[in-house]
């Protein structure tokens, strides 16, 4: 009888705990878990690789709770009841060492659970890397500090990516000056955007996405690409199949209107609108309310009329004529390649609506 | 005037006349060969720096020895200090002691935290609302020059807030490894004294060039400068930054080499290696990596600066160059690099739970090999930080199990931890409170960890405030919070007194709680969608509450520091003089009076017990200070004769000598 307290007194303490580590963890799992389904700690599941990631999210919510409970609560248990009490300063504790055999059982067990982890992971990512046959191609191009969007099969351009509904998108990335980041919260899935090629080396980057829910999302630039990077967004639309076809052939047909309102049609598609703004507020580039048809100072401290040859100048050449109060090096140099002469003359024209 | 004739004074005296004349050198040569002297003005300035930061080092007088070495002359392996200098006087020279120039590694370490911690506070005022509105002020213009916009400030302040708190960090493992190492195996300095001043001045230049980057057009390139971003698009303050890196890589690499060569060769004879204290172990799985890594950031790095200044196009993908091979190299470097931060921080927390739980330290070789064990694995996990970068897809796979694997050893330490504190006799002293708190903090960075190394979930978590919480929990819970408990621990042994409990108690009860109310919520923004590293936030994502609840807390755990900094002065002034072992520790620096006497131990110490053996009040002490005593029927073997002749170093001795 007297063995069967001791008994007690000795293990029993360990129950106690291993019903506090299951309670904690149940509490901390289930409540990461349902933060995640009600949007609360992640954002809406909007692709089908969201689905899937956010599966695996749910698998390590629940082993972030289970190994913090494990270790807190032995700990707090340790705090609360093997504390000093009243004796003196270097009362001995309970004089034991260490136990090769629990050292080999937590070294066993947890590398059993990482590595189902690391192979539950490896599907994760060979289903999300899944191709389709009918993958909608386009080309993803990042620049200080804005977004273009080329899709090849209908001849659009834009500034915004409009993707149809439950169609898998193949995003072909590169950038034109630094290293730049795709991400859709909503997608969840990340790639980075890497310059130019040299040779036979191809720099263009691959990404596959399938949209499972109509919206509005934002693009948003997640590689630190210079001062502008935080507001290096864009607008992302996923829309009925129908809506989207209307919307490519719309962007990708000819402009036949006036040559400015080509322009302004160019300046919104190429993301010229990232850094001069038509309202008179200065941004990284000078602004173009006013500018055609003024004077320029220049940073040599000369200036210049801001005729048709200075403006077009200044987009083919950027940094021959430096605004006053502006930095060079900062506008891409590869608009002679990126537009036609006749799409640059139009851009003109559209300044000069803005001029004095 | 003693002050202006201390080596520091004399050294930022020289390296201000050193940058001066490399960047007249440079400007005169380019007048010269007719091009136009001042523009571009970075070659200079960049000359300019490394030969100031080079000037400084024979301003102070690091050189000194060895240069008289050279004309044949020999110096005495004892430096004379003069009764009649103020007791700072040695602390702001050259000094070849292994506690001074700890204490001068802590000094520099708390120095540049601070500064490092005032940026933040800039940036998180910045962050408290989602518009970039306040670095936009125009008191930031008057200093730092009107071309800076608010965005661009922030970026160079979030750039410095994690170079300079990567400096402290590493100014603080010197601090701990050099006043710590020799003094637990016995030895009276450390294996190199003049390399060991040498490793601790190169980063007071280093420092200052570090600094200036912020007044030479900043860095919008985070600590992690990528190219093409840092080679063709920042300004030039990258170049400065970089240089600085390289010059503070020189610490790491020569102090390092004196940390392995003391532990090998300078333990007193008979100190087995399993016998070391556990500390000893986390010092120098530490070296190992830094004697190994380092040369890659500072390679990275120099790569960068060449190619800003003569157009070497290593990273330049239309050249024929790679900006994938930067990352490769930068991050073979800055991922092991945190085991050294946090090594030294684990070391800590497994060398003084045993004196305040009174128990052994559970599993002591488990814990002492799981620190080589972290080392090791660490070189194997580079990539995980590029699983977005566009490196080969297929890479990802083997680098998601080598990461994984890490959480093997670490989690062998927390276990370890748990079985020390169970069923002891615990105290709550604020250095046992740092620690406890250290290893909840480390645990929740920790638990957040494998999802990051999971490739598919990487790809959401990756470049996000998830990302910055979870080393914020490592670096704070693995070196931060350790750090704090070995001062509040070990400030007797430098300054005779006890620093104040109650304050010590408020600055805990302030910090970590702070601490944990911050990170948790960087680790949900981040979540829910926040990236790193920008100045404004869409206040559509609905986490503008969040970011001021981060915000306040991070001006809590500054106000902590400040308490904390109090506490110091004023303890180490009129604190309450603390007589001999106030913890009642078993290490051999607590059987040394308070403060240790300047050759540490008077004759060499025998082990003649375990260290940590705190269950058995009967049991051998874990060393005898006084072996000659030794009851006589202890057979004289021939390593007690050696002991004699081999003190462990007992003058600072350009060589060690011994077995």
């Amino acid at each position: 009888m007297r063995s069967l307290v001791n008994l007690i007194k000795r293990y029993g303490e360990y129950v106690f705990v291993a019903i506090f580590v299951v309670l904690s963890t149940y509490a901390l799992g289930a409540f990461l878990t349902a933060g995640a389904a009600n949007g609360t700690i992640l954002p809406l599941q909007a692709s089908r690789e969201a689905v899937e990631i956010d599966e695996l999210f749910n698998v390590q919510f629940w082993l972030i709770a289970f190994f913090f409970s494990l270790i807190v609560v032995f700990m707090l248990w340790s705090v609360i009841f093997h504390r000093r009490r009243g004796e003196d300063d270097d009362a001995p504790g309970e004089d034991f060492e260490g136990n090769s055999t629990l050292e080999i059982v937590w070294t066993i067990i947890p590398l059993g659970i990482v590595l189902a982890l690391a192979v539950y992971g490896g599907s994760v990512l060979s289903n999300i890397e899944r191709r389709a046959t009918d993958a909608l191609e386009v080309n993803v191009i990042g620049q200080r500090w804005a977004w273009r969007f080329e899709y090849p099969e209908s001849g659009a351009v834009s500034s915004d990516l409009v993707l149809p509904v439950d169609r898998q998108v193949l995003l072909r990335m590169r950038s034109d000056d630094v290293i730049h980041s795709f991400w859709v919260p909503e997608f969840r899935v990340k790639q980075d955007l890497l310059p130019a090629t040299f040779g036979d080396e191809d720099n263009t980057r691959e990404l596959r996405i399938t949209p499972t829910i109509k919206g509005d999302y934002k693009v948003r630039c997640a590689e630190l690409c210079g001062e502008l990077h935080y507001a290096m967004l864009a607008d992302v639309m996923v829309v009925e199949p129908e809506e989207f076809e209307t919307w490519a052939a719309a962007q990708a047909a000819e402009c036949d209107l006036e040559a400015a309102d080509c322009g302004a049609r160019w300046v919104e598609q190429y993301g010229c609108t990232a850094c001069h703004s038509f309202d008179g507020t200065q941004v990284v580039g000078p602004t173009w309310l006013g500018l055609a048809g003024s004077q320029v100072l220049l940073d040599d401290g000369s200036s210049v009329l801001a005729d048709e040859i200075y403006l077009e100048t200044s987009i083919i050449n950027p940094n021959d004529q430096i605004h006053e109060g502006f930095q060079p090096n900062v506008m891409p140099v590869n608009f002679e390649e990126q537009l036609t002469e006749e799409q640059i003359a139009e851009i003109v024209a559209f300044i000069q609506t803005l001029g004095e | 005037m003693t002050f202006l004739s201390t080596g520091f004074v004399r050294g930022l005296i020289a390296q201000a006349l050193g940058t001066l004349a490399g960047f007249a050198f440079v400007t005169g040569i380019r007048a010269l060969s007719g091009l136009e002297p001042f523009d571009p003005v970075e070659p200079a300035l960049v000359s300019g720096f490394a030969v100031g930061a080079l000037a400084f080092l024979f301003g102070v007088g690091v050189f000194d020895d060895w240069l008289k070495w050279t004309r044949g002359i020999s110096t005495s392996d004892h430096q004379e200090h003069d009764p009649e200098k103020p007791w700072w006087y040695r602390y702001l020279s050259v000094d070849f002691d292994h506690k001074v120039i700890g204490l001068q590694y802590g000094a520099a370490a708390m120095l540049t935290m601070g500064i490092g911690g005032s940026l933040a506070l800039l940036f998180r005022t910045e962050l408290a609302t989602a518009n970039v509105d306040f670095l936009e002020h125009f008191i930031f213009g008057q200093i730092f020059g009107e071309d800076h916009t608010g965005a661009s400030l922030f970026n160079t302040f979030i750039s410095l807030h994690g170079m300079i708190m990567i400096v402290t960090m590493l100014l603080g493992v010197g601090a701990l490894s050099n006043y710590l190492v020799p003094l637990m195996i016995g030895a009276n300095d450390m294996a190199f004294p003049r390399l060991n001043a040498f490793a601790f001045w190169v980063n007071i230049p280093g420092a200052i060039v570090l600094l200036a980057s912020m007044f030479a057009g900043g860095f919008d390139t985070g600590w992690t400068g990528y190219p093409p971003n840092s080679t063709g698009y920042s300004a030039m303050g990258v170049s400065l930054f970089m240089l600085a890196v390289y010059i503070v890589g020189f610490s790491s690499i020569f102090g390092s080499l004196n940390v392995i060569v003391t532990i090998f060769r300078m333990r007193v004879p008979g100190m087995k290696l399993f016998e070391m204290p556990i500390f000893v172990w986390a010092a120098m799985a530490t070296a190992f990596i830094q004697l190994i890594a380092t040369q890659f950031i500072g390679l990275s790095f120099l790569m960068v600066i060449l190619q800003r200044l003569f157009g070497m196009n290593f990273f330049d993908s239309t050249a024929g160059g790679s900006p994938v091979l930067f990352q490769h190299l930068f991050w073979f470097y800055s991922h092991p690099a945190v085991y050294v931060f946090i090594l030294p921080g684990l070391g800590l927390i497994s060398e003084l739970l045993p004196v305040f739980v009174r128990k052994p330290l559970f599993g002591y070789k488990w814990v002492a090999l799981s620190s080589l064990g972290i080392a090791l694995v660490g070189y194997f996990v580079w990539a995980h930080h590029m699983f977005t970068a566009g490196m080969a897809s297929y890479l990802r796979v083997p680098f998601m199990y080598s990461t994984l694997l890490v959480a093997i050893p670490t989690g062998v330490k927390f276990f370890s931890w748990v079985g020390t504190m169970w069923r002891g006799k615990m105290r709550f002293d604020t250095p046992m409170l740092f620690v406890l708190g250290s290893v909840v903090v480390f645990l929740l960075g920790g638990v957040t960890g494998p999802p990051n190394a999971t490739v598919a979930s990487n790809l959401h978590l990756h470049d996000t405030y998830w990302v910055v919480g979870h080393f914020h929990n490592t670096m704070f819970g693995g070196f931060m919070f350790p750090w704090f408990a070995a001062i509040y621990y070990y400030f007797p042994k430098f300054t005779g007194r006890q620093m104040n409990e109650f304050w010590g108690k408020l600055h805990f009860w302030l910090m970590v709680p702070a601490f944990l109310v911050m990170s948790t919520y960087q680790m949900l923004t981040g979540l829910l969608g926040m990236r790193r590293r920008i100045a404004g936030y869409d206040a559509a994502l609905g986490i503008e509450g969040y970011q001021v609840i981060v915000t306040w807390a991070g001006f809590l755990i500054f106000f902590a520091v400040i308490i904390f900094a109090i506490n110091f002065v004023v303890s180490a002034r009129r604190g309450e003089v603390a007589e001999g072992n106030i913890w009642k520790s078993r290490s051999p620096i607590w059987q040394l009076p308070n403060p240790i006497p300047l050759h540490n131990y008077e004759r060499p110490f025998r082990v003649v017990g375990e260290p940590y053996d705190y269950g058995d009040p009967n049991g051998h002490p874990y060393v005898d200070l006084d072996p000659s005593d030794d009851a006589p029927d202890e057979p004289t073997t021939p390593s007690d004769s050696e002991e004699q002749q081999a003190p462990g170093g007992a003058d600072p001795a350009p060589a060690p000598t011994g077995d």
